[in-house]
């Protein structure tokens, strides 16, 4: 493994050769099979949102780029819905992928332009540690609030309490024992720094 | 026939119709569901996302709460589908994880069981000759396009009932119970899923370009199989969009199960379609 620094569009960066390496092992998918026929980012539904495309990322990866990758929006917006890695003529496992470099940037504590879905992971999994299923008013109201976008979807809200699609109060698993043996074996990613 | 059942928490939330339109329509078709007991959340998508033990170790205890009923696990939430059919193969190749999890439950999991997605069970293990013969109330007229979204069908290996490309299990179902099935290109698109709560621009301009090509289709609405496909459709398009149905309150509706505790949870109305096509009864000119 080698670290050196390099200067791109006048800006150092540091490459690490050790990155795709480390990458393949957390999530035991290979990714160096890649030779950049873009199926992946073409069927992506979105690309048009995101700052590199679904191959532009495994490129960087492959190339040690860390911090860039580690700190983009397109780790984030990936939905999970499986189309890359369902067209790749090579297996690559795009989106489980996506999920080890998320995880990896949670536990370098890397900000990327994308705080509102990594702050709706967070109380996502919260909510669990507390009840075991998720209660969507709990979770709504904390990322509301966290996030300080109160009046957002707040009519929405309203009819679908009308509906009755939200449920006041939430249900809490009764094994509560298997569930912090769970969280606390397992545990969430804690940020190493803070 | 007994299924092992695992509802999961959109079913008891904000796909409260998916729910209860999937309990009528088992009933009706002689499918017994036994809930597995004290199930927890799948961990989709924040678990998988942020802690690939996690995410599993979440799964797994399902799975194996699952395992001691003895039965097939029948899933109606896209999402958990995915997710345990995942965890099984992580169970049974990662033992260390496996080994963790039945020190914490205390009971061992070997996975000898099927995982199928609902739509599934009702189109090949009930069968549609079965359910055309107990359609009583054929949705005539009724002219809809299938929306499967992403992971119900995808990847083909994992989920092992349909193609990946161009899934057909609804579009049999559509005009097993009376109703016409338009082509359409947008049958696996991603509506964003959980997006929706943290970029509802994204999400809105996926369900706008969903819901547009339905309608240049000649839909009169949509029909799904996933909770937050469901969701997004119906939410996020804003004034003057389609209905959006799950398979399984369409299913109701023409096996003649009144619908009206399902139906009227939708965003956007679906009564003034229903009652023009005289499929349901009230309102309308009858």
């Amino acid at each position: 493994m080698k670290v050196i620094t390099i200067t791109s569009a006048g800006k150092k960066e540091t490459v690490d050769s050790g990155f795709a390496e480390r990458v393949q092992q957390k999530s035991g998918k290979e990714l160096r099979q890649c030779y950049h026929c873009l199926k992946c980012s073409a069927g992506c539904p979105l690309t048009f949102a995101m700052d590199w495309t679904p191959n532009q990322i495994i490129r960087m990866v492959q190339l040690g780029l860390e911090k860039r990758v580690l700190s983009s929006s397109t780790i984030w917006l990936c939905a999970s819905c499986e189309t890359c890695s369902t067209r790749c003529p090579n297996e690559v496992d795009l989106p489980a992928i996506m999920d080890t470099l998320k995880e990896m940037a949670i536990r370098n504590d890397m900000r990327s332009e994308q705080t509102v879905i990594q702050v709706f992971h967070r109380v996502f999994l919260n909510c669990l540690r507390e009840y075991g299923r998720l209660h969507e008013l709990s979770l709504l109201l904390s990322l509301k609030l966290l996030t300080l976008n109160l009046f957002e979807d707040m009519m929405l809200g309203v009819k679908m309490f009308a509906k009755g699609k939200i449920n006041p109060l939430p249900t809490r698993i009764e094994n509560v024992r298997q569930l912090d043996l769970i969280f606390k074996i397992f545990g969430e990613s804690k940020r190493s720094r803070t | 026939m007994k299924l092992s059942y695992f509802p999961g928490c959109s079913l008891d939330g904000t796909a409260k119709e998916y729910g209860l339109s999937t309990r009528a329509i088992c009933e009706r078709l002689g499918l017994e569901l036994i809930e597995v007991p004290d199930w927890n959340c799948c961990g989709a998508s924040s678990g998988h996302s942020t802690n690939f033990l996690l995410g599993h170790a979440l799964a797994a205890r399902n799975l194996i709460l699952a395992e001691q009923q003895g039965l097939d696990l029948v899933v109606a939430c896209a999402a958990c589908f995915s997710r345990f059919k995942k965890t099984n193969i992580v169970l049974k190749e990662n033992a260390e994880l496996n080994r963790k999890m039945e020190g914490i439950m205390g009971i061992p999991y070997t996975g000898g069981f099927e995982i199928r997605h609902l739509l599934d069970v009702i189109c090949n293990t009930i069968g549609l000759e079965t359910i055309r013969e107990k359609v009583v109330n054929p949705l005539k007229n009724l002219k809809l396009v299938p929306y499967y979204g992403c992971v119900i069908v995808r990847p083909q290996e994992l989920t092992q009932f349909d193609d990946e490309e161009q899934p057909k299990a609804m579009d049999n179902l559509t005009e097993a119970i009376g109703a016409e099935c338009l082509p359409w290109s947008e049958k696996t698109d991603c509506c964003g899923a959980s997006l929706s709560l943290t970029r509802v621009d994204i999400v809105k301009k996926l369900a706008r370009d969903i819901v547009d090509m339905g309608k240049e289709a000649g839909a009169q609405a949509i029909i799904t199989a996933c909770p937050l496909c469901q969701a997004n459709l119906d939410m996020r398009y804003g004034e003057d969009g389609l209905p959006v149905f799950y398979f399984t309150e369409l299913l109701g509706l023409a096996l003649g199960i009144d619908g009206n505790t399902w139906l009227e949870r939708h965003m956007t109305d679906p009564m003034p379609l229903l009652t023009s096509l005289k499929l349901v009864r009230g309102g309308g000119d009858e």
